[in-house]
């Protein structure tokens, strides 16, 4: 909080906005300094907050696992070999569950969707004001600490997997094979004019169907963790409202923050699950 | 939510750190799994290797036992067979000595006894010579009455 004349909605909505870098209307480059700002930076813009913790995340993940990697072997498992050997394990009965086909490329995606998912979600359980605080100490204005919660990011996963999606589903069946797909099903017939009939109704669901893979994949996950966020700042907003409300919303903060375990991992899973599902689709002839 | 170029950014940053995971993470892990699957396996499989073996050596000692109680019993029946029949031998043995001994013995006895009766004989002859020397009041010429003298002999 920046300033000590803060409304509920200035609150919230300081809380909404991230750290914004990018070309100003006038053509100079530089951090907005208000929502209003940002907003008119339009596409030529990059959320440094985002990209800096979804990076940092990611690196701890590698990190971690790459360290587990170098160092792997065969015999009795250290704890952390333990900890990374049971979430690959659990990863890899996933893939081995849902992906029938053979590609070397799902295991490691599925992977990194889980953890990396997870770990950004994860954020959402650090105090809301703890880090923008701290930012703000430090002269930044803005400061959303939970990637998952900028639609950048999730979008940015999201057509990543559809893009591969495309570029499989291409791959394995052919132009050819792919348009079918797309043109010649749910509804088929052996009349040709019927059939010629049904190729755009064909197309218009099945290309509806295609498109909103990415999108409900994406939406689903900002949307949990954007509502679970927006909860936390309310909850937030009660410490301001005097001691029986502060202490009420503790005990709310406690309730959701554990509620909140399940919708984290639970997101980070289905994520995973439907990036698996969707590789799979890819694979798969009809 | 405004969407900018964050997504291209995040986009990049997927694709870098899913290759990454999909070079430098996830195979040598799989490796090691594999790894220790295959060495679980193993292991299983020599466990029930060697409890087979195990059961084995025990089926096969069992049979050597019960071989060797045979063995022994037939030892124990053969020196058992082996004792009466030296037993028996030294009975057979004791019993012909002791016939032999009493052959021997008897054979002896009828030598004194003939030897005697001899001795006796010729004392007899003498004594019946004498005897009828005293009945006749003269000397009986021993030549003269030899026949007669050796049929009393044959007599006695």
């Amino acid at each position: 909080m920046s300033s000590d004349t803060l409304t509920s909605t200035e609150y919230i909505k300081h809380h909404l906005q991230n750290l914004t870098w990018g070309k100003h209307p006038d053509g100079s480059w530089g951090f907005a300094h208000t929502a209003a700002e940002a907003k008119d930076m339009g596409f030529m813009a990059i959320h440094v907050d985002t990209m800096f913790w979804s990076i940092l995340l990611g690196l701890v993940f590698l990190y971690f696992f790459r360290k587990v990697a170098k160092t792997a072997q065969s015999g009795t498992p250290g704890g952390l070999q333990n900890f990374v050997e049971m979430i690959v394990e659990f990863v890899d009965t996933s893939v081995r569950g849902s992906f029938s086909a053979k590609n070397d490329l799902v295991a490691p995606l599925a992977l990194t969707v889980f953890v990396w998912i997870f770990l950004m979600n994860f954020m959402d359980l650090i105090p809301v004001d703890w880090i923008p605080g701290l930012a703000a100490a430090t002269g930044i204005h803005f400061m959303k600490v939970v990637p998952s919660t900028d639609p950048n990011a999730t979008f940015g996963m999201a057509l990543s997997v559809f893009f591969l999606m495309l570029f499989y589903s291409i791959k394995i069946k052919g132009i050819s094979g792919f348009t079918g797909e797309l043109t010649l099903q749910p509804f088929q017939s052996k009349n040709v004019i019927v059939q010629a009939i049904f190729i755009p109704i064909n197309f218009l669901l099945e290309f509806v169907s295609l498109i909103a893979k990415p999108v409900s994949l994406s939406l689903r996950l900002f949307g949990n963790m954007y509502a679970g966020e927006m909860i936390f700042i309310l909850i937030a907003l009660m410490f301001s409202g005097g001691l029986a409300l502060g202490i009420f919303g503790g005990l709310l903060q406690l309730g959701w923050a554990i509620f909140h375990i399940l919708i984290v991992t639970l997101q980070a899973f289905i994520f995973m699950t439907l990036t698996i599902v969707y590789m799979d689709m890819a694979h798969s002839e009809h | 939510m405004n969407i900018n170029l964050t997504l291209i950014g995040q986009s990049i940053t997927f694709v870098f750190f899913v290759w990454f995971c999909m070079k430098f993470v996830w195979p040598p892990i799989m490796a090691a799994l594999d790894e220790r699957r295959k060495k679980i396996a193993d292991g299983l499989a020599a466990a029930e290797r060697g409890a087979h073996e195990q059961e084995l050596a025990e089926k096969r000692a069992a049979e050597v036992l019960h071989e060797a109680k045979l063995q022994a019993q037939e030892i124990i029946g053969q020196a058992q067979k082996r004792g009466s029949e030296i037993v028996e031998e030294a009975k057979t043995t004791a019993r012909d000595e002791g016939e032999r001994l009493l052959t021997a013995a008897r054979a002896e006895i009828e030598q004194e006894v003939n030897r005697a009766r001899e001795e006796l004989r010729g004392q007899v002859a003498n004594l019946v010579i004498a005897g009828a020397s005293k009945v006749l009041k003269r000397e009986v010429d021993v030549a003269a009455n030899e026949d007669l003298l050796n049929d009393l002999v044959a007599q006695l």
